[in-house]
């Protein structure tokens, strides 16, 4: 551990950090070893190829493509013309894996982001007042574990109509479920702390407290469910969409695989199956080692042992 | 005391598969458009619509109908299929068995593989066995389960013919009685791939549990002690850290039932499995509201049951969670 690591920490334990200190933490132990930076740089790259898509694409993913003698190219192995061969419609599959990850972001990140939002908001007002507040909060969550989580966004979001949207709302729905139970633990114990008392004892405002001594505090946890939900998030849509009850305008890594499952195509094309799922566990697997580190992070006892 | 917190968790679960279902009624009928076409198809012609609507009791008001639901759900009646044109709970029963043959056979591998995983991890701990075999839990983690399960059909069943691809059991297979229908080699041999890949999927949470709880007892004196006394590094391990590092994986494998029933969905429907699970996609494919509200509510009870039979387990080892 680096010395300025510590004497942050020590900072931090004295005070009750702020946002700059926690940001600074988070900063260092992100980039100090080699998995995070790893996790990032992928994810980094995963956010270009989303962000250049048009001019990473060979062709119009949608595009029937033809042979050289006019038939159509249904099933090529990979080739000059289709770096990973094409589909039994003759569509290009590189052009789809790069567009495909414009959903899996846009879906992992927005319900991740939601269920975070959402999750942190009930452990905090739930924690910190305490009472009948936090009975019947805790009651709605013991009420969403109940769900099962895959049949539940499959249903919902074929009765609302199958859109990306729809599959973040259900998964965003259901999600926040795990975050609001840990956060709320945690807030519950850094409600006594003496530098929260003490605030509470110079006037502050229970929005007041929250904002600047509470957020802080459960930021790296809230974080790390942030980190673990992009991956679900993005596992979850690419199987409603598997399952054949994602918005059939999109192509995500989902679909593709539906197809390649339900023509039968998968028995010879590996170049249609391989690439899709590839896609899905690099970003995936970064997903999770950043929550790893951040994992780190957020629970101090994990610093000490390497 | 162990009564009264048995009762009241009991009296819990009841409540929340109430709301459950009340959810569930207000999800199928609260929807945009005309509800009644989640339940009674659309292209039928409008007077025999009216004429089902009507005997079903879709034409009355909302409570009413929200009262006939409930009474029918608890006495398990849960409507006509229109795709198999049968009552739904006709249905169910075998969709049941198969589903929690595969789960309680993922249930087996995975807390065999992964503690025996676990065990090797923690021993070879430091060593690339470990950093390797770490990290291979998380990359079947991060794989969608049905894309695993394409490649091992595309490996084992397509190219070496190993495995069959779907169902389970051989077309035309006729089995005279229940216990010889799932007691037989060729109901194993469907049961395999499956099993494997949804092991694979769920075995790194407990490798991941006894490695890291097992490394936390090195440093005790016990450990120091068997050694000194000459023990072999076998006995050591399994005898005597693994014996200590169990309790919060016993925890967490009550919790795995509850979650495998819920999440076995995508693996039952890579395998053409005949279980619950693929049935939610099938009956939501088909629109067939009725079969798939009933399978929810069904694998929702399932559920409740094992996360009740997760805290009596954790309440049983942990006597202080009793308490309270």
């Amino acid at each position: 551990m680096s010395r300025n690591l510590s004497e942050g920490l020590t900072l931090a334990a004295a005070t009750g950090p702020s946002w700059r200190t926690r940001l600074g933490i988070l900063r260092r132990i992100l980039f100090r070893d080699l998995s995070t930076a790893v996790g990032i740089t992928v994810i980094v790259l995963f956010v270009l190829v989303a962000l250049l898509a048009p001019v990473l694409m060979t062709d119009d993913p949608w595009a029937i493509n033809r042979r050289p003698n006019g038939t159509i190219a249904r099933l090529d192995p990979p080739s000059r013309a289709h770096w990973l061969g094409t589909t039994d419609l003759g569509r290009d599959i590189y052009s789809q894996v790069v567009v495909g990850s414009r959903a899996a972001l846009l879906v992992g990140f927005l319900a991740a982001l939601m269920t975070t939002v959402v999750g942190t908001s009930v452990a905090v007002i739930a924690g910190y007042f305490g009472g009948w507040v936090d009975d019947l909060l805790m009651r709605v969550v013991d009420f969403a574990y109940a769900v099962p989580f895959v049949p539940f966004v499959i249903i919902l979001v074929s009765l609302l109509k199958p859109s990306l949207a729809n599959v973040i709302i259900a998964i965003a729905l259901l999600y926040w479920r795990s975050s609001a139970r840990v956060i709320r633990a945690q807030v519950l114990s850094l409600r006594e702390r003496p530098y929260i008392k003490a605030a509470r004892v110079a006037g502050a405002g229970p929005w007041r407290i929250i904002y600047h001594h509470i957020t802080p505090n459960i930021l790296p946890l809230a974080m790390l469910y942030m980190a673990i939900g992009v991956g679900w998030a993005i596992i979850t849509e690419s199987s409603v969409s598997f399952l054949g009850l994602g918005d059939p305008l999109v192509i995500s890594w989902g679909s593709m695989l539906n197809l390649a499952f339900t023509t039968g195509a998968m028995q010879r094309a590996w170049w249609w199956v391989l690439p899709p799922g590839f896609s899905i566990i690099l970003l995936v697997v970064a997903t999770f080692l950043v929550g790893r580190s951040v994992e780190e992070y957020a629970n101090p006892r994990l610093r000490g042992e390497v | 005391m162990r009564v009264r917190y048995l009762l009241r968790r009991i009296l819990q679960l009841a409540l929340t598969m109430w709301l459950v279902a009340t959810i569930v009624f207000l999800m199928f009928r609260l929807i945009p458009g005309d509800p009644t076409s989640t339940l009674v198809d659309p292209t039928f012609p409008a007077s025999l619509r009216a004429e089902i609507l009507h005997r079903f009791g879709l034409d009355r008001p909302l409570h009413e109908q929200y009262l006939t639901y409930l009474a029918r759900a608890v006495r398990g009646d849960f409507g006509w299929s229109f795709y198999y044109n049968s009552p739904v709970v006709e249905i169910v029963g075998d969709m049941i068995i198969n589903t929690l043959l595969l789960a309680l056979a993922t249930f087996f591998l995975t807390y065999l593989f992964g503690i025996l995983g676990g065990v090797v991890l923690a021993w070879k701990h430091g060593t690339p066995v470990d950093s390797v075999g770490s990290l291979v839990p998380l990359v079947f983690r991060a794989a969608p389960v049905f894309w695993t399960g394409m490649l091992f059909l595309m490996v084992f069943s397509y190219r070496l013919d190993w495995f069959p691809h779907a169902g389970i059991r051989t077309a035309g297979y006729a089995a005279t009685n229940l216990f010889q229908k799932y007691v037989s080699l060729d109901f194993l041999w469907h049961l395999l791939l499956p099993a494997v890949v949804s092991t694979l999927y769920y075995m790194g949470l407990p490798m991941l549990l006894v490695r890291n709880a097992m490394l936390e007892n090195f440093g005790e004196e016990y450990v120091e002690f068997a050694r000194a006394r000459g023990m072999s590094e076998a006995r050591v391990m399994f005898r005597h850290v693994l014996r200590n590092a169990l309790l919060p994986v016993v925890t967490s494998a009550a919790v795995f039932l509850g979650l495998a029933l819920g999440g076995q969905i995508v693996v039952e429907y890579t395998f053409s499995w005949p279980g619950l699970g693929r049935e939610i996609v099938m009956a939501t494919q088909r629109r067939d509201y009725p079969v798939a509200q009933a399978m929810f509510l069904l694998l929702a009870v399932g559920v409740g049951l094992m996360n009740l039979l997760a805290d009596m387990v954790y309440g049983y080892l942990d006597p202080r969670v009793r308490l309270q």
